[in-house]
C-alpha cells in the first residue's frame, strides 16, 4: 500500500495476473435505510486479497430501460476472505446504480478487480482521524477495519443530511471507534463546527493522520487543518471512468506535487492520493 | 489443422485479433497474457509531452461511447525508454501508433520510433493538420498522399494508415494512401459526434465533441472497410464496434484481413482472448480451415461499382 505513485512493474507479461474479471453470485441486495443499499456478493478468494480504499469495476445488469454501457467503479465497503464475501454500499443516483438495485439474490454480477492503490497506515501512526460524508463513509469502512486490526486509535467524524441517513455509525462503533456525528438538520455539519471538532480532537488525543473521501468542501478544510498542524492525510477521489485499469486516460485529475501541476489517473495511481496534493475541483 | 494466421504486408500475424490504439496498454497484462494477441498496438504518441483534453473525456450513449481524450503523451523519449522495452518480452509484433500536427513532425517521429523492437508504425492521420486548415490529413486524398509519401521516405518499417470516417472521400483517401506507399489501412478511427446533458444543457464532453465508437458505430466502419478493401490491393484492418465473434467474421467477409478491438475491451477486458478462442469453433462450424477463406468473401457480385463506392445514403 502506498499513496505516492506506485508504478506497476513494467517487466514481463508473464507476471501474475493481479486483476480478475469474475462472475459473482448475489447473496443479498437490500436497502439499509431510505437512501442506501448494501450489496453482498459470494466472491472467490482470489479477488478478496484487497486493500482498504481499492475499488471494483462493476458490469451493471442491463434490464428494460436501464441500459448502462460502461462498467461503474465502486469502492469496496467490505472484503471478507474468511466468509468469501465482497460488499458494496451504494446510493441509487443514476442508470448504473439503478440497474444494480434490480439485482436479486441468486443473480450474477460480473466484477473486475481489485483495482487501484489503497490507503496507507504508517506503523508509527497511532491516532487516526476519519472524516467523511454520506456514502463516502463506505469507502473508509475497510480502512477502519484494518486500523482496528492494527490496534490503532480511531476517531470517525460522520456527516450526513439527517440522522436517518447517517451511514455505518454502528459499524465504526463496533470497531471501537470514537464516533462523532454531524448533520445538516442539526446544523452541526458546517465547516466551522467541523473545524472546531477536529481541533478539539487534535488537542485532546493528538491526530497522526487524517483520512477522507470525495467531498471538495471537506478536502479544503482538511488540507487547511493538515497544513496548520503538520498532520499528513490521504483522500480517496472519484472520477468518471471507462476502462478502470489505466488504459483509456479518461479519469485523470490534476495534483500539485513539488510546486508543479501533474496529472494522474484516478483508477491507477489512485483512487487514494495524498491529501495535500489533491486539488479541489 | 485450422489456420488462423493472416498476412498484413510482410508481417504474418498468428491470428487476426489485435487491440485498437488507445484501448490497450501494458496495464492489460495484469488481466491476461498479452502474447495470445495477433499484434500489440500502442496508444498514439506525439513527439512532445501533452496533457490531453479537459474532463469529462468520455461519456456513454446508448450502447456505445464518445471520447475526447486528446492524445495525452509522455513524449517520444519516455515511450522509447519505457514502453517499447516492455513489449520486447512478447512474440506478438509491436505496432506503434504515432501522430503529429505537421508533416515535418510526423517524419521526425517516424524516424525516432523506427527502432529495434518495433514491427510496424500505425500512422494516426485522423488528427488535425495544423499546417493546413486544421482538417485531419486523412480527410482529403491530397493531404493523405502528401504526408504518407513523406513518411514512406522516413522509415523502412511497414506503415499502416489509420483513416477517418469523417471524410466524404473514403475510397479516394484509401487509394491515395496506397499510392503513397502505405502497407495497410486501418479502417477506421472514431466518428465525430456530440451529446448534451439536457438537465444542465452542458455538452457531456469537456471538449464539446468527441469520437463515437462501440457497436453503434460498427455499420459505418464496416461500410468503409468494405469500400477500402474494394478499392485497394493492400490489406485492410477493420476497426469499429466489434464486440462479438460474429462482428469479427462480418469484417473479414467485408474484406478486412484482420481486426482491431477497442471499446469492447473497456466493457469486457478479456474480450480479445474470448474472440481468439471462439474463432476456431466458428471455422469448424462452417467447414472452413483458414480465415483467408473468409476474407473478402462478401457476395456482392451483381453490385455495380457506382453502388460499391457510394458516398451518400441512397
Amino acid at each position: 500500500m502506498s499513496i505516492s505513485t506506485p508504478q506497476m512493474p513494467l517487466n514481463s507479461s508473464h507476471e501474475a495476473h493481479q486483476i480478475f474479471e469474475v462472475d459473482c453470485m448475489v447473496k443479498s441486495n437490500a436497502p439499509v435505510n431510505g437512501e442506501y443499499r448494501l450489496l453482498k456478493l459470494d466472491a472467490p478468494q482470489k479477488i478478496l486479497d484487497c486493500e482498504p480504499g481499492q475499488f471494483f469495476h462493476l458490469l451493471c445488469p442491463v434490464s428494460g430501460n436501464l441500459q448502462p454501457y460502461f462498467r461503474r467503479p465502486m469502492s469496496i465497503y467490505g472484503y471478507y476472505p474468511d466468509k468469501g464475501e465482497l460488499h458494496f454500499l451504494y446510493k441509487v443516483t443514476g442508470e448504473g446504480t439503478a440497474a444494480l438495485a434490480t439485482l436479486q439474490p441468486g443473480n450474477s454480477l460480473n466484477v473486475l478487480g481489485p483495482l487501484g492503490c489503497g490507503f496507507d497506515i504508517k506503523p508509527d501512526w497511532k491516532n487516526l482521524l476519519l472524516v467523511a460524508r454520506g456514502v463516502g463513509l463506505a469507502t473508509l469502512a475497510p480502512l477502519a477495519l484494518e486500523a482496528r486490526r492494527q490496534n490503532k486509535q480511531l476517531t470517525a467524524i460522520c456527516s450526513a443530511r439527517s440522522s436517518s441517513v447517517l451511514m455505518s455509525i454502528d459499524y465504526f462503533r463496533n470497531l471501537g471507534a470514537n464516533v462523532i456525528t454531524v448533520t445538516d438538520e442539526d446544523a452541526t455539519s458546517n465547516i466551522e463546527n467541523l473545524r472546531r471538532l477536529i481541533e478539539l480532537q487534535i488537542a485532546k488525543t493528538g491526530v497522526d493522520a487524517i483520512y477522507t473521501c470525495g467531498s471538495n468542501r471537506l478536502l479544503k478544510l482538511l488540507q487547511s487543518i493538515g497544513r496548520q498542524h503538520g498532520i499528513p492525510g490521504q483522500i480517496a477521489l472519484e472520477q468518471q471512468m471507462a476502462c478502470g485499469i489505466g488504459m483509456c486516460q479518461c479519469c485523470v485529475r490534476q495534483f500539485e506535487r513539488n510546486g508543479k501541476i501533474v496529472q494522474e489517473r484516478v483508477c491507477k495511481e489512485g483512487p487514494v492520493f495524498d491529501l495535500q496534493e489533491a486539488i479541489a475541483c | 489443422m485450422l489456420d488462423l494466421t493472416t498476412k498484413i504486408g510482410s508481417l504474418t500475424l498468428k491470428n487476426p485479433i489485435m487491440p485498437a490504439s488507445g484501448t490497450f496498454s501494458e496495464d492489460l497484462a495484469q488481466v491476461f497474457d498479452l502474447d495470445v494477441l495477433g499484434a500489440h498496438v500502442t496508444k498514439t504518441i506525439t513527439r512532445e509531452k501533452r496533457n490531453g483534453n479537459p474532463t469529462p473525456r468520455v461519456c456513454e450513449v446508448r450502447g456505445s461511447m464518445l471520447n475526447s481524450i486528446g492524445i495525452p503523451s509522455k513524449g517520444v523519449e519516455a515511450f522509447i525508454e519505457n514502453v517499447i522495452p516492455f513489449y520486447a518480452d512478447f512474440d506478438a509484433p509491436l505496432v506503434v501508433s504515432v501522430s503529429a500536427g505537421s508533416a515535418d513532425e510526423f517524419v521526425t517521429l517516424c524516424e525516432e520510433v523506427s527502432v529495434a523492437g518495433v514491427d510496424a508504425i500505425e500512422v494516426n492521420i485522423s488528427c488535425p493538420n495544423i499546417e493546413e486548415d486544421g482538417k485531419a490529413f486523412a480527410m482529403r486524398p491530397s493531404t493523405t498522399e502528401m504526408v504518407m509519401r513523406r513518411l514512406r521516405d522516413a522509415t523502412d518499417l511497414p506503415l499502416w494508415a489509420k483513416l477517418t470516417p469523417n471524410t466524404g472521400e473514403t475510397t479516394e483517401v484509401a487509394k491515395a494512401a496506397e499510392a503513397a506507399g502505405a502497407d495497410a489501412l486501418v479502417v477506421s478511427n472514431t466518428l465525430l459526434a456530440m451529446a448534451i446533458d439536457i438537465k444542465t444543457r452542458k455538452p457531456k464532453l469537456g471538449n464539446l465533441m468527441g469520437g463515437l465508437s462501440g457497436p453503434a458505430f460498427k455499420p459505418i466502419a464496416l461500410r468503409m472497410a468494405f469500400q477500402c478493401a474494394k478499392s485497394v490491393d493492400i490489406p485492410v484492418i477493420g476497426c469499429g464496434g466489434i464486440a462479438s465473434i460474429e462482428d469479427v467474421i462480418e469484417y473479414l467477409i467485408a474484406g478486412a484481413s484482420a481486426v482491431q478491438i477497442g471499446t469492447a475491451t473497456f466493457i469486457e477486458p478479456k474480450i480479445m482472448v474470448r474472440l481468439i478462442d471462439e474463432l476456431p469453433n466458428y471455422l469448424r462450424s462452417q467447414d472452413l480451415t483458414s480465415i483467408s477463406e473468409l476474407i473478402g468473401s462478401v457476395r456482392d457480385e451483381e453490385a455495380a461499382d457506382g453502388l460499391v463506392f457510394i458516398e451518400a445514403a441512397p
